[in-house]
């Protein structure tokens, strides 16, 4: 009988723990810390191999792979409606989805601060792992690293995501053409405004959820109705403006907006008048433009509103020629205005 | 939202549009400037000047308190934050502004100096209480508007005695700057300005009332109509413009009668009283030195003024030679008159200090208005 006892190791102590360098230095309190915490929480068969990367099945031959990656440093972390745990499982999830592709796989890789409470972290990695399971997706693999206290922010969450993309589709920001029409899924401005309520000097009483949610369902319900989808694109940070001047510049075309057509959520519409801040450049979370042929315009329109994510949807306005690329607006006043490119940051490090 | 959505009905502003179309004599032009650049950004951002007749031209002016500033003052506030070490408060827009050396409070603050955006002076105080070891200075600019709270702030620290607070003052007066205007060669001279009256500043009007622009109304002949920021007020007041020129008249009309009186905030107008006097002469970027048109702490709050405390000199510095902001200020150039103009200058890379604040007038164009400068080719 062997004499030598079996390594013994205190669980984490989640309530009162705290990240220290130890937690990113390789050894035993990192693989602990893995195995506790992060593999517990993403549980799948690709991580328990316990391996640096992950074999991956392709779930259908001739498919093609779409991979995005996305870093996410918001502050605060925890904001009303979500998280920074369930927005960087969102945010490239959504960046997938809006390339017609079906998510699969994530990779995640957290940048800890030392001193950084344990039960934060078990709060973030469960609301990741519970957006996850949502959206049908599984982180597969990983990483940690552990930075010096005040070299951080708490907690960086870069994910990647890997999806497979149906035989025959291809969608592009450069595939907008003079003539098409431009759909919105829901309200604007609701991720930015509901971080703006909570930041520290900025604390005011309103009633803001974040849209962050992932959404490949609402994509794959538009996909499968067979319309002439050209472009889809999530307007994350920057804004509906800024998404519609890339596209417009990809694709070498100017827009015209219906200001009147684009939903706002009141609170939203108010709390932005008293920051002076213009809600077409706020960020979004759970919102997609979808730049479709106008025969499929009204069409479209009906399957997004047919889906919970998408009941606000609205037709905002036309795709033209236009040399310059400009995106222009009718005012709900009457007039007519440019809708620049963000210039600087309206809202420092909100997603 | 509740009485701000009526102020932007498109309807009304139809029919208000056709009231001013057939007030307006179509046998002669109109030239009105919007002197705050509250209103140039809320007439460029609804597409105001759609709706007026050709012959309804608007001028902007000086109101920009970001644009006004000059140089060599944000010279001062950046070397408080890079050499003496201090914790440098300002609003937003600010940080942006082009200082020497290719630096702004912005680029300071990249190269380790602690500025800190503020949203209002309340923010100084509690960053002052919460630092009691740093020197905190706030770099406080502005009309009429933004007086009252800076005095406030000063008042505040003195009674609870915070030791560690100052104010590095640039608070700046509207008729000072509108009696220069008038007073300038363009306008009394060679008639290169045309102007037929002012839309005049409605936030400024709360604090100093109505009755400081009777003197323009009367002296110059030029109607002075007091008008919201929304754009339905800024209609209504060239509509009350257009019918003082046609009538003859030179008044001082208020259109914002919901907040502003003849007399305006007496209690706000004694506090300022009370904190501050005026300088001999300050200078305005675009605008030159202007006698009597600023601000500066009176020697009993002096402990509260970072000029004396930390021993400033203003050294004034040139604009770059290929800036046209200061006629712009004056309404004497527009923005696409500048070589410079959405080139070399733009929202991104800004040279002058109207493309800095949203509210300036360069800004406003190339952002909202720019592409009325090109033919768009029709789908």
């Amino acid at each position: 009988m062997s004499t030598v006892k079996p390594g013994y190791t205190r669980p984490l102590d989640v309530r009162n723990g705290r990240i220290d360098l130890s937690h990113g230095g390789g050894g035993r309190a990192m693989a602990q810390l893995i195995e506790e915490l992060f593999a517990a929480a993403f549980d799948n068969e690709y991580l328990a191999q316990g391996n640096d990367g992950a074999v991956l099945a392709m779930p259908s031959a001739g498919g093609r792979l779409v991979m995005a990656t996305d870093a996410h440093v918001v502050s605060p972390l925890f904001f009303p409606g979500g998280d920074i745990g369930c927005l960087s499982v969102h945010g490239t999830v959504n960046d997938v989805a809006v390339m017609g592709a079906r998510p699969l796989w994530l990779a995640a890789s957290f940048v800890l601060e030392e001193g950084f409470p344990l039960s934060d972290l078990k709060r973030i990695v469960e609301s990741m792992a519970n957006a996850a399971k949502s959206a049908g997706v599984s982180v597969v693999t990983g990483d940690t690293k552990v930075v010096e206290r005040g070299k951080g922010d708490g907690v960086f969450i870069t994910t990647t995501g890997v999806g497979v993309l149906p035989k025959g589709l291809d969608l592009s920001g450069n595939k907008a053409t003079p003539g098409d029409v431009i759909l919105l899924s829901g309200t604007i401005g609701d991720h930015g405004m509901a971080i703006m309520s909570k930041r520290e000097n900025l604390a005011f009483d309103a009633p803001i959820e974040s849209d962050t949610a992932a959404l490949h369902g609402l994509v794959a319900d538009m996909l499968a109705s067979g319309s002439g989808i050209r472009v889809l694109r999530d307007p994350t940070r920057g804004g509906l403006a800024t998404t519609l001047n890339e596209i417009a510049k990809q694709s070498g075309v100017g827009m015209q907006l219906d200001e009147s057509s684009i939903p706002v959520r009141p609170v939203v519409d108010a709390a932005c008048e008293f920051l002076g801040l213009d809600p077409l450049y706020i960020a979004n979370e759970g919102k997609l433009v979808a730049i479709c042929a106008p025969e499929d315009a009204g069409g479209l329109l009906a399957v997004m509103r047919a889906h919970p994510l998408g009941r606000e949807s609205a037709i905002i306005g036309t795709v033209h020629a236009d040399p310059h690329h400009f995106v222009q607006m009718k005012t709900r006043f009457g007039g007519r205005r440019n809708v620049d490119w963000l210039s600087g940051e309206q809202l420092p490090r909100i997603c | 939202m509740k009485y701000v959505d009526e102020f932007r009905d498109g309807e009304l502003a139809n029919g208000l549009a056709s009231t001013i179309a057939r007030a307006a004599d179509t046998g002669r032009n109109y030239s009105f400037m919007e002197f705050c650049g509250g209103h140039t950004h809320a007439i460029s951002r609804y597409g105001v000047t759609d709706l007026l007749p050709a012959n309804i031209q608007m001028i902007h002016g000086p109101g920009c308190p970001v644009c006004v500033l000059p140089i060599g003052r944000i010279d001062l506030a950046i070397g408080l934050a890079l050499d003496q070490g201090v914790i440098l408060c300002t609003y937003g827009d600010t940080l942006r502004v082009p200082a020497s050396d290719g630096l702004s409070l912005m680029k300071a603050k990249a190269r380790g100096g602690d500025v800190r955006m503020i949203y209002s002076t309340a923010d100084v105080l509690a960053i002052a209480r919460d630092n009691p070891d740093r020197d905190v200075v706030f770099l406080a600019i502005g009309f009429e508007t933004t007086t009252p709270p800076t005095a406030l702030l000063i008042e505040q620290a003195k009674n609870e005695g915070i030791g560690n607070l100052s104010v590095l003052c640039n608070h700046v007066l509207t008729p000072s700057a509108i009696t220069h205007i008038l007073e300038s060669p363009e306008v009394r001279e060679y008639g290169t300005l045309p102007l037929d009256g002012f839309i005049g500043p409605s936030h400024v009007s709360t604090v100093i009332g109505t009755q400081p622009y009777e003197h323009f109304a009367r002296e110059y002949r030029k109607p002075v109509v007091i008008s919201g920021f929304e754009p339905l007020d800024v209609m209504q007041g060239i509509l009350m413009l257009v019918r003082q020129v046609n009538e003859g008249r030179a008044e001082v009309e208020n259109e914002f009668f919901r907040a502003v009186t003849r007399g305006g905030n007496r209690k706000a107008q004694t506090l300022v009283a009370k904190i501050f006097e005026l300088r001999r002469t300050f200078e305005w970027r675009g605008l030159g030195e202007v006698p009597y048109s600023a601000l500066q702490i009176r020697s009993e709050y002096a402990a509260f003024d970072a000029e004396q405390r930390y021993g400033l000199r203003y050294a004034p510095v040139a604009d770059n030679k290929a800036c046209e902001c200061g006629a712009i200020l004056r309404g004497v150039k527009k923005p696409t008159d500048c070589k410079i103009f959405g080139t070399v200058c733009t929202p991104e890379t800004p040279m002058g200090s109207c493309m800095v604040s949203s509210e300036g007038a360069c800004a406003a164009h190339y952002t909202y208005g720019r592409f009325k400068d090109v033919e768009i080719v029709a789908a």
